[in-house]
């Protein structure tokens, strides 16, 4: 699955130091292709593309919902949000990689650039 | 190629009329499933002699050629036997190698593997990688003994009654075959929203529709079911009719209704609370993004009776449902 020169969900976690809520061995080994960052959901169904990481401060299960139907490789939850046991029962039913962060969205981007993450 | 042993029937998977289990599992399974690996492989500069030891060991009649981890031809037993005709056991594999080789992708349906059988006499078909190298060998052999493991119902993977849905569209003839999925949505209940579009994912994705025209049916779905759960009094129903062609998405509501629906149609245009916006609705963008993502768009509504929404997303030449999935 991996490709050369591509960072996996796993990578971007330890890297950045990041909680994992949820998350399948499987899904952490998927690559991160890019990523998209934004809370509105209508805007993340537009914007984020298959295997691209989304940053959002939104923490609700909708994130979920989204995630699934955009197949984004992985959800970094912001500002320190926690997704209720509701939400990451969602998560780990749909595969769907949920990691968090005490910092910002600003700061989170920042270090994923810096890791590789093409922007 | 027909007599040769252990060898599948092509001709008999490739016809359409009278659908046996073998034919449909031949669409069904990738070639993944089937292939031998690890494979054994020569280098080109190795002499035919030792190609010949080669094969003995290994008990097989032919192997692809590599140089540095890259395929660069196949050489046969029958390379082999012309070669020691001529006295040219000594030649290196680079001269008796044959080039224009055939490849299918690990990935492949194995309907591809059986074509590639059928359109040339080759005993064996190397099998690369989305990236092209080599992961392993299908041969004839292959193929029957994959078939049979999955015939055994005790070995029928998760993987293989997955892809089993997809041939609905072909199995089921009619002059207009369509399949209904109806869901019905209630008001403000966010802990179950997003769950029909992701049920209709997922049945898209069963049918064998390929990522991008998938997204594109479940984000217009999404955004019409949150309609329903943000803005309605009562809920509604989403109904979605799934043809092999194309998928209509229709949502009815008892109201309130829309009072200007030309502002609602406007990107941005949003006339959501905040606490909706503070979930991270209520962008304006949910009729744009259906907008954007069908190709037959409606919207009726009349305040106190309800809205109704239709959206048609056509899923192209080459791109019906109920085929084998291909890459």
């Amino acid at each position: 699955m991996k490709q050369e020169g591509t960072l996996t969900v796993r990578e971007v976690a330890e890297g950045l130091g990041l909680r994992v809520f949820a998350a399948e061995a499987a899904s952490l080994d998927r690559p991160v292709l890019g990523g998209y960052c934004g809370d509105l959901l209508s805007c993340a169904m537009a914007g984020a593309r298959s295997g691209q990481v989304w940053v959002t401060l939104q923490a609700h299960r909708n994130v979920v919902a989204v995630a699934t139907l955009t197949d984004v490789a992985c959800v970094i939850i912001t500002e320190g949000a926690q997704p209720d046991p509701e939400t990451v029962q969602t998560a780990e039913r749909e595969n769907v990689a949920l990691l968090g962060s005490d910092r910002g969205s600003f700061a989170v981007v920042a270090g994923l650039i810096r890791l590789g993450v093409p922007a | 190629m027909s007599s040769s042993p252990g060898s599948v029937d092509t001709r008999s998977l490739l016809q359409d009329s009278d659908l046996t289990k073998a034919q449909e599992l031949v669409y069904e399974l990738v070639v993944r499933q089937v292939m031998t690996t690890p494979v054994v492989s020569v280098q080109p500069d190795q002499t035919m002699h030792e190609l010949g030891e080669k094969l003995r060991a290994a008990g097989i009649a032919g192997a692809p050629v590599v140089e540095q981890g890259e395929l660069i031809g196949i050489v046969s037993m029958n390379d082999l036997i012309n070669a020691l005709e001529r006295g040219s056991r000594d030649d290196p594999v680079r001269q008796w190698m044959t080039i224009d080789i055939l490849t299918v992708r690990e990935d492949d349906s194995v309907i591809e593997a059986v074509k590639a059988f059928a359109s040339r006499p080759v005993g064996r078909i190397p099998v690369v990688s989305a990236q092209g190298s080599l992961v392993g060998i299908v041969t004839g052999g292959d193929i029957t003994r994959g078939l049979v493991r999955a015939l055994d119902l005790d070995h029928r993977s998760d993987e293989v009654s997955h892809y089993r849905a997809s041939h609905i569209f072909q199995d089921i003839s009619s002059h207009d075959t369509s399949l209904t999925l109806r869901y019905t949505v209630s008001p403000r209940d966010f802990s179950h929203s997003g769950e029909a579009s992701a049920k209709v994912k997922r049945a898209l994705q069963r049918l064998g529709g390929r990522p991008e025209a998938v997204r594109r049916v479940a984000v217009a779905c999404y955004e019409a079911e949150m309609n329903l759960v943000i803005h309605t009094d009562a809920g509604g129903e989403v109904l979605v009719e799934v043809r092999p062609d194309r998928v209509s998405i229709t949502t009815t509501d008892a109201g309130p209704g829309i009072s200007d629906i030309e502002s609602a149609l406007e990107a941005g245009f949003s006339t959501a609370p905040d606490w909706i916006r503070d979930l991270g609705f209520g962008a304006g963008m949910g009729l744009e993004n259906i907008r954007r993502c069908s190709d037959e768009f409606s919207l009726r509504s009349e305040v106190g009776s309800g809205t109704k929404l239709v959206a048609v997303v056509y899923l192209g030449q080459g791109n019906r449902l109920g085929r084998a999935p291909r890459s």
